[in-house]
């Protein structure tokens, strides 16, 4: 197991260099560096800037001092827009809302996806077959994009019942909407993938033999069919991460609530570099790291994966 | 008599309409005794042994009687039944390489069926699963037993299919094509224990199968199927050296002999049948050298002869074997 | 031309033969998908939203783009849907004619749609299929590229792009292409290499046509199947991801509009009780979205019945 993980960690650590270069030589090769405003600035007040942010040195030893940096001292550098902030500051500020919220989700989806799927694969043709799987094809219509909007209108807007936007500190009131929008259609994915796979596992022929053992239908389904059928749900959360973490941009936007989603999109449309670079990176770390536990967990679940 | 079934009959709920799989079987099967159930696929065989265990595919439902010891399986609740199985009638599968759950491993496959139906410690039940895989030639079965369904080959997992369905000493074990999936050597080993546990456990024994060339020497009985019914029964011997209906002859005519000098492999000619669209008769009529004119019309009946064999014919034996 | 052995031409008869079987292959799955109910609606639905964005315009009674001065800041009252007053879907917050604008908004998001899906299926397909036929070595590093790619959150690198490079449709197709070849790639390969060991495809090797060749004649025709299922289930993805990148105000520019902007907007401006910005274009998104979704699963059931 550990010279797997070992050998996962061998492709992860690349992919994550990959992605520091390529999001820094994008950043270099922008046309017009980040401080190229409508009102020049004197060439000699730029000059002191770039000088100031190393970006009057070559490319290599810029590139070399900010992976050094970032891999290093964990530094992604100053803002370029912001100058009493760091890159670090706003991530420190910004990520354990999204952590909070997203870590909310990510359970709400797993959890009601996983018990939707299996309730209504074990009770196929029943109505609460129809009723899971009315609700998953119509929730895959529902983007975050489009549910927080819908969320909104009913929650705060007619009923009044939940703050239309806001974090304070993550309290319940707060939390529901963002959770419930960035979940939904996750959770409808979920279900269906659960659904199909376990109708699949029960109609397999090592079922078969557990039920000819004399095993009841409970124990069937525990100990013999959900293991394998939790196998394609497992390979889903790699790319239900990655979604969740995008999607994670409009709630930020749509309920204010706070998160790096917010000043990734605000340093999107200020051309600060630093800020965008520093938070692509950083999801892009948790991303590789995520499918990193998710093969993990694969390996552990299914003995034919060779280590 | 340990089992005795009347007028079992399967139908399936199908999007092309209703598909009747078994049409009216009826038979008895001693203590210790061997039967074979023959037929080519779709003949209703393995059906009528899903519907006596309660394993139909979901869409599937079983009519008649199963009495098993007296008493009606298929009249039992689902708990009821669970007892039932394994416990008193083992099964064993065609295909080896999937019967096995490959996520669990072998020990803890075998040690269930302990634990549930004797109620045995893990620790006893893991020592009696190690004592049958010896029993049924599985080598280094005290270490190999924690290993995965994946790292034995074919043969090796049908063995312990067989071993695990033995477990609890069951009075009758239902081999649906035990060898199908296996090479041939493999499958002359497998018939062997399966001899040996009818000798040393005293076992009764139902024997699925199409290959005519397993049944002779190991089973007491012959019963062929076709489309859902019973075309011919009785003790093997006769049976095979003196078939008296079309379909068996052509079955037994099918099989390949080394002691004959013809050219040509013979077969029956036509496709097995529709099982959707049977005829109201005979299901072999369409097929039959014999047909008459009441044949697709009327179905024969199974009829006794020489004291324990029967027959659905409406062709006279004597036309038949003539 | 290398000459054909006669048995080498027999078996390319088969391998033609097997494709002629295919037809019937096809047929089967027209009538299990002219049978299944959803994806009639479905595929009804998308003539309905087909036929909407392409005569729309017709209809109209206005330019997407008129700005009616009356209407700026008395929205609330006059800007109401009306069959009257020739605003079917009422106006925006400058005036403009929703209905005109939800028309353009639609064929925005279904030519970005089927466009990004057609790149990322030729794309896929092909690299996909190439790393299967060519196997070994070659096949380990193109799949291990592929692994490397996935695990890189596009969007943020696509917002990174679209920051630098500027925001135009260009750059939008790139973006979404560059996402979401990949699962088509991973599709095509494990089905090339099945295929790759069919006798047609065995003989036609052995026989000297050139890889490529192989590739594009006996190879790729025989993905066509799941190509077409994933293609119809991967517009929809197409549509939200455009939707998404719009929704931030990062994707298709004023005056041009997609649904993912105008349902932006109709989100901004839901506190001013405008709701009919909203409910319009979302409707025609959730309407396009679903006819998709139940044509591509219709699709895929009835070329792949087991699924059942």
């Amino acid at each position: 197991m550990l010279s797997f993980i070992l050998k996962r960690l061998a492709i992860a650590v690349p992919t994550l260099l990959i992605l520091v270069v390529l999001s820094f030589v994008l950043m270099y090769a922008a046309p017009g560096g980040p401080f190229n405003s409508d009102r020049p600035l004197p060439p000699q007040v730029l000059a002191n800037i770039e000088a100031k942010y190393g970006l009057d040195q070559p490319f290599w030893k810029q590139i070399v001092d900010y992976v050094t940096n970032v891999v290093f001292h964990f530094d992604f550098g100053p803002s370029f827009q912001y100058e009493d902030r760091t890159v670090n500051d706003v991530i420190a500020q910004g990520f354990p809302v999204t952590l909070t919220y997203g870590f909310w989700s990510f359970v709400l989806a797993v959890v009601v996806g996983v018990s939707l799927g299996v309730a209504a694969a074990i009770r196929q043709n029943s109505w609460l077959d129809y009723l899971a799987v009315g609700v998953s094809i119509g929730a895959q219509v529902l983007p975050n994009f489009v549910m927080a909007p819908i969320l909104l209108l009913i929650f705060t807007l007619w009923l009044g019942w939940l703050p239309g936007g806001g974090w304070n500190g993550g309290q319940w009131q707060y939390l529901i909407m963002p959770v419930i929008a960035l979940s939904t259609s996750y959770m409808a994915s979920i279900a269906r993938i659960t659904r199909s796979s376990m109708l699949e596992v029960l109609n397999s022929n090592f079922i078969r033999t557990a039920r000819a053992k004399g095993l009841p239908g409970g124990r069937v389904i525990r100990k013999h069919a959900l293991k394998p059928a939790m196998l394609p749900v497992i390979s889903y959360l790699g790319p239900a991460f990655v979604g969740m973490i995008t999607g994670s941009v409009i709630i930020d936007i749509f309920f204010s609530t706070g998160g790096i989603g917010v000043y990734f999109v605000n340093s999107a449309f200020n051309r600060d570099y630093s800020v965008i670079m520093g938070i692509t990176i950083l999801v892009g770390a948790l991303t590789i790291l995520f499918n990193l536990a998710v093969d993990v967990i694969y390996a552990w679940i299914d003995p034919k994966i060779r280590y | 008599m340990l089992l005795n079934i009347d007028n079992l009959r399967v139908t399936f709920d199908t999007p092309d309409g209703e598909v009747n799989a078994v049409n009216g079987v009826s038979f008895q099967l001693d203590q210790r005794e061997t039967l074979a159930i023959v037929g080519e696929s779709g003949s209703g065989k393995s059906q009528t042994a899903f519907a006596m265990m309660g394993l139909l595919a979901r869409n599937g439902k079983a009519s008649g009687q199963v009495n098993f010891d007296g008493t009606d399986l298929l009249k039992l609740s689902p708990r009821q039944l669970n007892k039932v199985r394994s416990d008193q009638i083992g099964m064993i599968f065609q295909d080896p390489m999937t019967s096995l759950n490959p996520y669990i491993r072998i020990s803890d496959q075998m040690a269930e069926v302990l634990t549930l139906h004797k109620g045995m410690s893990k620790k006893d039940a893991l020592r009696d699963s190690i004592r049958m895989l010896d029993a049924v030639k599985i080598p280094d079965a005290a270490n190999r037993i924690r290993s995965y369904p994946h790292e034995f080959s074919g043969g090796m997992r049908q063995r312990i299919m067989i071993a695990m369905s033995l477990l609890c000493r069951p009075r009758l074990l239902i081999a649906d094509e035990p060898t199908t999936a296996l090479d041939v050597t493999v499958q002359a080993q497998i018939m062997q224990l399966l001899a040996d546990i009818r000798d040393d456990f005293g076992t009764a024994i139902i024997l699925i199968t199409h290959d005519l060339g397993v049944v002779a020497g190991f089973c007491d009985r012959t019963l062929v199927l076709y489309g859902g019914q019973i075309m011919e029964d009785g003790p093997t011997d006769p049976t095979f050296a003196d078939p008296t209906h079309p379909y068996t002859r052509g079955l037994l005519r099918a099989v390949p002999r080394l002691d004959r000098t013809d050219d040509e492999l013979l077969t029956i000619a036509g496709e097995p049948p529709d099982m959707s669209r049977l005829p109201q008769g005979c299901p072999f009529s369409a097929r039959c050298d014999y047909v008459r004119n009441v044949c697709p019309n009327i179905p024969p009946e199974l009829r006794t002869f020489d004291g324990n064999r029967r027959r659905a014919c409406h062709v006279s034996r004597e036309e038949v074997t003539a | 031309m290398p000459a054909y052995s006669s048995d080498a031409e027999r078996l390319i008869e088969v391998g033609h033969l097997a494709e002629v079987q295919g037809r019937s292959l096809w047929a089967d799955a027209r009538t299990r998908f002219v049978r299944n109910k959803a994806a009639m609606a479905g595929l009804f639905l998308l003539f309905v939203v087909a036929a909407f964005a392409l005569f729309g315009q017709f209809i109209a009674q206005y330019e997407r783009d008129t700005i009616d001065f009356t209407l700026i800041g008395a929205n609330m009252r006059q800007g109401v849907p009306s069959i009257e007053t020739g605003h079917y879907f009422g106006t925006d917050a400058s005036g403009r004619d929703l209905f005109a604008r939800v028309v353009q908004g639609t064929q925005i998001s279904l030519m970005v749609g089927i466009i990004g899906a057609l790149v990322a299926v030729i794309v896929g397909t092909l690299y996909g299929a190439i790393a299967g036929y060519a196997g070994g070595r070659t096949d380990d590093i193109m799949m291990r590229i592929v692994d490397v790619l996935m695990s890189i959150p596009f969007m943020f690198v696509l917002i990174l792009m679209l920051v630098i490079f500027g925001r135009s449709i260009f750059m939008l197709f790139l973006g979404i292409g560059l996402i979401s070849w990949l699962d088509m790639a991973r599709i095509a390969r494990g089905q090339t290499l099945t295929i790759k060991n069919k006798e047609f495809v065995e003989v036609a090797h052995a026989t000297g046509v050139a890889p490529f060749k192989i590739i594009l004649k006996h190879i790729v025709p025989n993905l066509l199947g799941i190509v077409i299922v994933y293609a119809t289930l991967l517009v929809p993805n197409m549509i939200i991801f455009e939707s998404f990148i719009s929704f931030l105000g990062l994707g298709v520019q004023e005056p041009n509009t997609s649904l993912g902007a105008l349902i932006s907007e109709g989100a901004s401006n839901m506190a001013y009780g405008v709701l009919w910005q909203l409910y319009f274009p979302l409707i025609f998104f959730v309407l396009t979205i679903f006819a998709f979704f139940f044509v591509g699963d219709g699709l895929r059931d009835a070329l792949d019945p087991k699924d059942r």
